[in-house]
């Protein structure tokens, strides 16, 4: 037996990872995306709350991921609170992530002129709705490409959660490897499957893009 | 119902002062604005002029003094003696439209999106009611042909119309025109004039800032001068332009003439 026919034998355990790796990063994303918007919104309104959002932020940037997730799953049971590896994981790819994305959102906010807030204020908006229809669609618009850099950053984060013994695609290819000691082979399997999720969501970013060049948009 | 309400002015100003960081740009005016009329506001730049517009809807807070618009005052809910929320003050200023000097058209969105989206997401109008009130103005500022354009392929003039029918579609009280043509090259500038100018006759109530004194005589019921954060001058057109009280309007109207 090759080393690629042990591969396809294993092929129900890359698959199972692969689901497992696809269902973490969309739905971590997604809360990830909605929580960084809101963030954002936080920081509009210059009180003491945004203060301690702005610091928040700031903490997860400057933490590495992995001690992130480590404290989740090992350092919270500590407290008394206990959850899956799967679901620290998710926690931890969401809050880490939403940081990002709210700086990413944020450095776009300092730039886009006062004047479309102001005309919006003067027609008589509540602050929500204001940065919903408003600002950040404006904000989505020129971040488009920061934000698929991030995409494929959080994609790669979900990697790390092999080591809190999430079941997910590296996981099984480091399952496979140990078993039959055919590490690199196990490994680009990965690779090439990490790699084709990326080109999808570079593709699916690329298409976004047109909105913003039909509406007049720089460099997006 | 209506005959009492004609009487409340559509903007009263009452002593508004301003200072930012310590220099006094806006000192004890004092200026009342009845419905229907058009109220033309002069002055060198640095005056104060675009400050006092800007307080009218609070987007600048006065250090004193009150606004009311049609009888309602600004900035200060008067049951509590606080500041009003943000939410309060949203509701007032849906009552008021204003026109910027830099268009401000929200870029993402369509020509007609622009003209929608208030009366959608601040009156709560159904879309369809929205759709027929900003085909209707689009129409009656000339850009009955650019509603799926986005404001980034339209001149300067044609941006300044349609933020005019943005500020219409609210169907306010009061239009703030803050230097509504002076980032326009002067071909173009006509063109909103005159819009403008139907609109007074329409019986619209307007505050315009402005440099344009052609504007000014023919349109306006009042002309206001401010000079360093005073009114000092405030008179109907045919007396402004031809018999002002002081030798500062004087000189004023003899360089720009």
């Amino acid at each position: 037996m090759t080393e690629w026919t042990i591969l396809w034998e294993a092929r129900a355990l890359f698959l199972d990872g692969l689901l497992a790796t696809l269902g973490l990063f969309a739905l971590s994303i997604i809360c990830a995306f909605v929580l960084g918007c809101a963030w954002v919104f936080l920081l509009e309104e210059r009180n003491r709350l945004s203060i301690v959002v702005r610091g928040w932020i700031n903490l997860m940037r400057t933490l590495p991921f992995l001690i992130l997730a480590y404290l989740l799953y090992y350092g919270l049971p500590e407290l008394g609170l206990r959850m899956s590896a799967w679901t620290a994981g998710l926690l931890a790819l969401v809050i880490y992530h939403a940081a990002y994305f709210a700086e990413i959102l944020r450095g776009s906010r300092l730039v886009l002129p006062e004047g479309y807030i102001e005309a919006a204020k003067a027609h008589g908006f509540t602050p929500l709705r204001l940065y919903l229809r408003i600002t950040l669609p404006q904000l989505l618009i020129k971040t488009r490409p920061l934000l698929g850099n991030q995409l494929i950053i959080a994609l790669k984060d979900t990697a790390f959660l092999t080591i809190i013994t999430v079941q997910e695609l590296t996981a099984a290819a480091n399952s496979v490897q140990s078993t039959y000691f055919i590490p690199t082979q196990a490994f680009v399997v990965v690779i090439v499957m990490y790699w084709l999720i990326s080109i999808c969501l570079e593709l699916a970013l690329k298409r976004a893009g047109r909105f913003g060049a039909r509406r007049g948009f720089d460099h997006v | 119902m209506s005959e009492p309400s004609i009487a409340i002015p559509a903007v009263s100003i009452r002593k508004l002062s301003k200072s930012f960081d310590g220099v006094e740009v806006l000192r004890d005016i004092d200026l009342v604005v009845n419905k229907g009329e058009v109220v033309s506001v002069l002055g060198s730049s640095g005056s104060g002029k675009s400050t006092m517009l800007r307080c009218i809807n609070w987007l600048e807070e006065p250090d004193r003094g009150s606004i009311h618009i049609a009888g309602q005052r600004i900035g200060i809910n008067e049951q509590t003696r606080r500041k009003m929320t943000s939410k309060e003050l949203a509701t007032l200023r849906a009552r008021t439209g204003m026109v910027f000097q830099g268009f401000n058209l929200w870029p993402h969105l369509s020509v007609i999106q622009n003209v929608m989206e208030s009366p959608i997401y601040v009156k709560r109008m159904p879309k369809d009611q929205a759709r027929a009130i900003a085909v209707e103005l689009l129409e009656k500022v000339g850009l009955a042909d650019k509603h799926e354009a986005y404001p980034f392929t339209l001149s300067g003039g044609q941006k300044q119309r349609v933020a005019i029918a943005r500020a219409l579609a609210m169907s306010p009280e009061v239009i703030l025109f803050d230097e509504p043509t002076s980032a326009l090259d002067p071909e173009r500038v006509g063109e909103v004039l005159q819009v403008m100018k139907n609109l007074s006759s329409e019986g619209y109530t307007m505050i315009v800032v402005t440099h344009e004194m052609e504007f000014a005589r023919a349109v306006s019921d009042q002309v206001v001068f401010l000079d360093k954060g005073r009114i000092i001058e405030k008179a109907p057109p045919l007396k402004f332009f031809s018999n002002p009280d002081t030798e500062r309007v004087r000189k004023f109207l003899e360089i720009t003439a």
